[in-house]
């Protein structure tokens, strides 16, 4: 495959950045808008191309004999040579699941564009402050998304990822005259850097160990014959625990190195896909615009931690205890987002809870993942979810947000029985719940399904914790459905007009993704993208048993949350009423904002950050204050020899010559 | 008696110490140019007599003074310019009235 594509897909979006970034001010907004869709129209044809290339033109380089799919460098220049054996390397990959996030990432990327073309903007067609920006600010996630999932080795992977978690705070703080907007892109920020300190240890330890950075030499080996192409293979990654084994690496704190660096790793990935402690930062993150949730924080980025494990996903394999900390933590952050989502009035903030549960979803469903369990289920299980969760989530985020355009608020108190007045927002609405509460045929039944496949395959306690939050997931996304479009008939306020649907172009991109989401149920994933790149046709091992199940207690959740909020009744009150202090927790999140205000403001900036401060304010401000005090002191006190006098001067002079020569005489002699 | 360097010498340190005790003394900007005048003939003396009795073959010294000569008429010009604009401005060429240029 040459090269030009590839450097264009990254190369493009980069370009629409800079130029506008630059001139965005100097052109209309509407033509700066289009602009920026045409770029990444553009993109997302090449991506398409090369994605299509992948996995079906069946070259020799990408698929090899036996029907094993491989990986493919398609070029890696070396960018910064610091010592012979460290240099950073700035590449293109290819391999099953890069080539699927090309699609994932190009195609929302490309709606949301669109989408904004209508959603910034009022009623009277007037365009947002910043419009231009918002584009150039999408167009630089786009660049960084593109280049973190296609990255070669870590080092550039940890770069494109600390570019996204820049370009999210850029956009969670778009409105940035709101101070919640502004808190919220900081803690956003902050919250995953501190994540990202333990992933960059993670990086330096276990490339201290093995002595490189790329992905190939981690976990796959080359193709004899063919320059460039690797195939996935679990020697390598023994290759590495050797490596770790015979160094005499130190045991520290009951775990090896090994599985210290990968639970390091995999602390940037919590961070990142906000999984629980460091998931604060993600519903907070709702005060950007909607479009910007849709895609950043509901479908591209907050999944780059389950695409990081999934990318490492050999050496994971090969720490046991690692996989574990992975399934308990994607398994506690499933039920506790759940039970949150069921009691928020703010829509966007439901949506968010339940982006932290699904993409919990996806790192359990790669935490009980095992080769030895239907051939490693769970990683196509969790990359299928990844995919099909991505059109979903995208769907419901953008259809919230032609719900807060028309409404001009994010509480559901303010919609109620909007069906009448908003049809395609309505359906297309619901059958992005459907599809994440797993109907069948919906594209979340599938996905959702491999997943409780494998995790009964694991362990039957991980089969029916999950099982359980599912039918939570199907209770709080039709509870959320009804209370927006039914429980009551919608009021129009005086001197308002009535909701109305949108313009077509919030609704095109409503329907397409809609219909991804109808269709891409049957896709035959397991074909595209396993762990190992061996075919595994999820169809043939279908399990009807589990499928069942899961369509049961989906049909339960949906039909609790019928009875409850279909019409205008006293049940939710009643229940709210038996079980006071679980509504009161769920509804303030289980505290955890509160705790770590405690933890912040109480303890850190106590006790580390006012003695710093003070050590700041006074011994190193000291220093620097007392040298331009005594400068001033020493000025004043020597200022009145400039007198103005100029018979004062001619006798400093004289009597400086005159010691002058006095010295220089008493020298001589 | 035979008229040695000294001769000249002392007569001219005399000049110069004069024009320093003016040029410090006096307050009259015209006195204290006066006075700068006469450090500068003590000075081309100075050079003439070496030149006379040290190099009597060499001519520098008398060509230096002459020189000098010729400058210090364009400076005294000059500085009569000046002290005359200072006096439209000021109505005044009291020296000690003259300190706006200071810190």
């Amino acid at each position: 495959m040459e090269a030009t594509i590839p450097v264009l897909i990254l190369a493009i979006p980069l370009f629409m950045f800079v130029f506008l970034g630059l001139c965005g001010m100097k052109m209309t907004h509407k033509l700066a808008g289009i602009l920026g869709t045409l770029g990444m129209g553009t993109v997302l044809v090449l991506s398409y191309y090369t994605a299509f290339t992948y996995f079906f033109s069946g070259a020799p380089e990408f698929i090899n004999a036996a029907g094993e799919r491989l990986q493919y460098m398609v070029f890696d220049q070396t960018w910064l040579q610091f010592t012979d054996k460290l240099a950073i390397k700035l590449g293109f990959f290819l391999d099953p699941i890069s080539a699927m996030m090309l699609v994932v990432i190009t195609t929302i990327s490309f709606m949301v564009h669109l989408y904004s073309l209508g959603y910034m903007r009022d009623h009277h067609g007037v365009y947002e402050h910043g419009f231009q920006r918002f584009y150039a600010f999408l167009s630089l996630f786009s660049f960084s998304m593109l280049g973190l999932v296609v990255a070669p080795n870590i080092f550039q992977m940890y770069i494109f990822w600390e570019l996204v978690g820049a370009s999210s705070y850029l956009l969670i703080g778009f409105y940035y005259i709101k101070p919640s907007a502004v808190s919220a892109s900081k803690k956003a920020f902050i919250v995953t850097r501190f994540a990202d300190l333990g992933f960059l240890i993670g990086i330096l330890t276990l490339s201290y160990y093995t002595g490189t950075f790329n992905f190939t030499e981690l976990t796959s080996i080359p193709v004899e014959g063919l320059a460039n192409v690797y195939q996935v293979n679990e020697g390598t990654a023994q290759g590495i625990r050797s490596i770790f084994e015979n160094s005499a690496a130190p045991v520290f704190m009951g775990g090896s190195v090994l599985t210290w660096a990968l639970v390091l790793i995999f602390m940037g990935g919590m961070g990142k896909s906000a999984m629980m402690p460091l998931h604060i930062w993600l519903p907070d993150a709702m005060e950007g615009p909607t479009p910007v949730s849709a895609l950043i924080h509901a479908a591209t980025m907050v999944v780059a931690g389950v695409y990081l494990v999934a990318r490492l996903f050999p050496l994971y394999l090969m720490e046991e205890t690692s996989l574990i900390i992975i399934t308990v933590v994607g398994a506690l952050t499933a039920f506790y987002a759940a039970m949150v989502a069921c009691t928020q009035v703010d829509i966007k903030r439901v949506l968010a809870f339940s982006t932290i549960s699904q993409i919990a979803f996806m790192m359990v469903s790669l935490g009980v993942a095992r080769p030895e369990i239907h051939h490693g289920l769970g990683y196509m299980a969790s990359m299928f979810h990844l995919f099909t969760h991505a059109m979903f989530k995208a769907l419901l985020f953008l259809g919230a947000g032609a719900l807060i355009h028309a409404i001009g608020s994010n509480d559901y108190t303010a919609m109620h029985g909007l069906r009448k007045h908003m049809p395609i927002t309505h359906i297309t609405f619901l059958i992005g719940c459907l599809a994440i509460a797993g109907i069948i045929p919906f594209s979340g039944f599938f996905s959702k399904d491999e997943i409780l496949s494998s995790c009964m395959g694991y362990d039957w306690v991980a089969y029916i914790w999950m099982s359980l939050v599912a039918g939570m997931t199907a209770f709080y996304m039709f509870r959320l459905y009804y209370l927006i479009f039914w429980w009551k008939e919608h009021k129009v306020p005086e001197g308002h007009h009535a909701p109305h649907d949108q313009p077509w172009t919030m609704s095109l991109p409503l329907i397409i993704l809609a219909a991804i989401s109808c269709v891409a149920g049957f896709i035959p994933f397991g074909n595209l993208v396993t762990w190992d790149g061996h075919a595994y046709d999820f169809m043939e091992h279908f399990d009807w048993s589990v499928a069942t199940v899961s369509l049961i207690v989906a049909l339960l959740g949906i039909g609790l949350a019928t009875v409850m909020y279909r019409k205008e009744n006293s049940l939710p009150e009643k229940f709210r009423k038996a079980l006071p202090a679980l509504w009161t927790w769920s509804y303030h999140r289980f505290y955890w904002d509160e705790l770590y205000m405690f933890i912040t403001h109480k303890i850190i900036f106590n006790s580390v950050c006012r003695p710093l401060a003070w050590f700041d304010r006074h011994i190193i401000d000291g220093t620097m204050d007392s040298f331009a005090t005594i400068t001033n002191k020493a000025s004043d006190a020597i200022k009145p020899l400039q007198s103005g006098q100029i018979q004062m001067y001619v006798w400093y002079y004289l009597i400086g010559a005159l010691a002058l020569g006095g010295i220089t005489v008493l020298c001589l002699i | 008696m035979e008229i040695t360097a000294v001769f000249y010498l002392v007569p001219a340190l005399i000049m110069f110490c004069c024009g320093v005790y003016g040029f410090i003394t006096r307050k009259n900007m015209i006195a204290m140019l006066i006075s700068l005048e006469l450090m500068l003939n003590a000075v081309d003396i100075n050079f003439v007599v070496f030149n006379r009795f040290l190099y009597p073959e060499q001519m520098e010294g008398m060509f230096f003074t002459l020189f000098a000569i010729a400058i210090a008429a364009a400076e005294t010009a000059l500085a009569i310019a000046i002290i005359i604009n200072i006096f439209r401005a000021a109505k005044n060429i009291d020296v000690r009235s003259l300190n706006e240029m200071k810190f």
